[in-house]
């Protein structure tokens, strides 16, 4: 029992849990790109819904965070509300959903719409980091490929895109290649956000699952895998969206009857929320 | 002048049993090296230790690589000696299915080395690939389709191809022709023929079959457990053998 009175320590994980999971983040970010693997424990969620993530924001939570969680850029969601509900319980932190306030971030599937500033911590919950799983099935054989940066394999899907689609079709979990060495798959966000892997703040993978952690530090280089005659594009709808007329944001289709009526919205709520208030529409 | 290959001595046992022992060859560029033995004589064992698929417990085996020479390549750093099986080696399985990627396109397949080099112009590895398609008798109208929708004579020359791409020096073959009807046989040793002449590629073919050893290759090796028995000039020991187990084995092939 914490000094608190809660039957858990601060942020539900105990000290030498949070311990294990910094020396993985702190090895993780000496590494850009580099798998580490960690204890991972068991969380009171089931595996895909960010147990990795969860473990990594425990870790770096401090009481004088502000936390914002999103799932698929949006605030309110299931996933997103439980857990923002989780830490403001079992650490009292304070929580938030405007992007520009919060110092600790986590994330499903998306990087906010509003630049990431320095001292902010982006967290991703990752459900498979290995870029090469569904090339090469033999983990020791993916291992020995990174260790080797063997990574002409990588190269073969984008063929096989172009050659099936006329385009390379991969439209998130796009492969990037972190500082010249380690290719990395960025979770499954939408090749729309790879661009903003390069970003002033530290961001931090956590796949639960795979008991995996990786991670970028802030201003590393990060591009994406193309060719030379099929550069990298970052890919979204082509529309506004419905509620606040942006035109450069990340957007999700909604339906809105059964009779075929859909528009786009912004899938990043808050970014969505702050135009309106400053008068757009 | 050296030889592209240089084998010394090279032993691999398995517990108490022995996989081969002892053996020692020369390979010299262009040449074509046949080795011939029934089955467990160790034939595949020898081509998967040099091959680096199976680590041998003895022995030394000297590539003359373009950089820097002769190198023994037991002893050759993990990632060197990888990028030399994909650069300037080659290693043609017997079942094809094993040595092709079969969930994705003929195109891609022969483009992995390519990529695993470095080429990263699509345009570019599309060209080369189908002119490889062409060469090994596919229609490269097929490029995109996924190697599982050929026949076995198609996957092993797709295979050929995937290998060839690189234009690799040294190319280790084991038995190519298995598991093929006649006719296919027939028209994949043509073709080998050809690639191997046009190429000036030096080979090392395991095969049971002796007539293969007669079309394709200068010299032969005999092996019977795991040691080699008899080696010489093909037509010499095809039509001399010397020693009993050759003699079995040249008298024991049944005439058409």
């Amino acid at each position: 029992m914490s000094a608190d009175g809660l039957p858990w320590g601060f942020a539900y994980l105990d000290e030498g849990t949070k311990r294990m999971i910094r020396r993985a983040l702190l090895k993780a970010l000496a590494v850009p790109g580099l798998q580490v693997p960690f204890a991972s424990r068991e969380m009171p969620m089931p595996y895909g819904w960010g147990t990795g993530g969860v473990q990594v924001t425990a870790s770096v939570l401090t009481p004088d965070d502000v936390l914002k969680v999103i799932d698929q850029g949006a605030d309110d969601t299931t996933n997103a509300v439980s857990i923002r509900r989780f830490f403001a319980r079992t650490a009292g932190v304070a929580t938030t959903t405007r992007t520009a306030e919060a110092t600790v971030i986590q994330t499903r599937h998306r990087i906010p719409e509003t630049p990431l500033r320095e001292g902010q911590i982006l967290v991703f919950q990752v459900p498979i980091p290995e870029p090469l799983r569904f090339l090469e099935p033999r983990e020791t054989e993916t291992r020995r490929m990174h260790a080797l940066a063997e990574y002409g394999l990588m190269h073969v899907k984008l063929y096989e895109d172009i050659a099936r689609h006329g385009h390379i079709a991969t439209t998130y979990a796009y492969p990037v290649l972190v500082e010249g060495r380690y290719v990395m798959d960025p979770s499954p966000i939408p090749k729309f956000d790879n661009p903003k892997l390069c970003s002033e703040a530290i961001l931090l993978f956590g796949a639960g699952r795979e008991a995996r952690i990786h991670a970028l530090p802030p201003h590393t280089r990060v591009e994406s895998l193309a060719f030379e005659d099929h550069p990298f594009e970052p890919a979204r709808a082509a529309g506004i969206c419905a509620l606040c007329g942006a035109a450069d944001s990340y957007l999700d289709e909604v339906l809105t009857d059964d009779r075929g009526g859909r528009i786009f919205v912004c899938s990043d709520t808050d970014f969505c929320e702050t135009r309106r208030a400053g008068g757009a529409s | 002048m050296t030889p592209l290959l240089e084998v010394r001595n090279l032993t691999r046992r398995y517990g108490a049993r022995t996989g081969c022992e002892g053996v020692g060859f020369d390979l010299w560029p262009g040449e074509v090296l046949g080795i011939v033995g029934e089955s467990g004589s160790g034939k595949t064992t020898l081509l998967n230790c040099l091959a680096g698929l199976l680590p041998p417990d003895g022995g030394e085996a000297w590539f003359d690589t373009r950089e820097a020479g002769p190198r023994d390549v037991f002893r050759m750093p993990e990632g060197e000696r990888r990028r030399l099986a994909r650069t300037d080696w080659a290693f043609v399985r017997q079942n094809p299915r094993d040595g092709l990627r079969l969930n994705v396109s003929a195109g891609a397949n022969v483009g992995e080395r390519l990529m695993a080099v470095g080429a990263r112009h699509y345009g570019a590895i599309r060209a080369e690939a189908a002119r490889w398609l062409e060469r090994v008798e596919i229609d490269p109208a097929r490029i995109d389709d996924r190697p599982s929708t050929f026949s076995g004579g198609m996957q092993q020359r797709l295979q050929i191809a995937r290998n060839l791409v690189t234009r690799p020096r040294l190319v280790l073959m084991d038995e190519p022709t298995g598991g093929l009807d006649v006719s296919v046989q027939a028209r994949l040793l043509d073709l080998l023929r050809g690639l191997v002449r046009d190429l000036g590629l030096a080979v090392v073919i395991v095969t049971h079959d002796l007539a293969v050893v007669r079309l394709l290759a200068h010299r032969v090796m005999v092996m019977k457990d795991g040691r080699v028995v008899e080696e010489g000039l093909t037509d010499r020991v095809l039509d001399d053998p010397r020693h009993p187990y050759t003699q079995l084995l040249v008298s024991s092939v049944l005439a058409a």
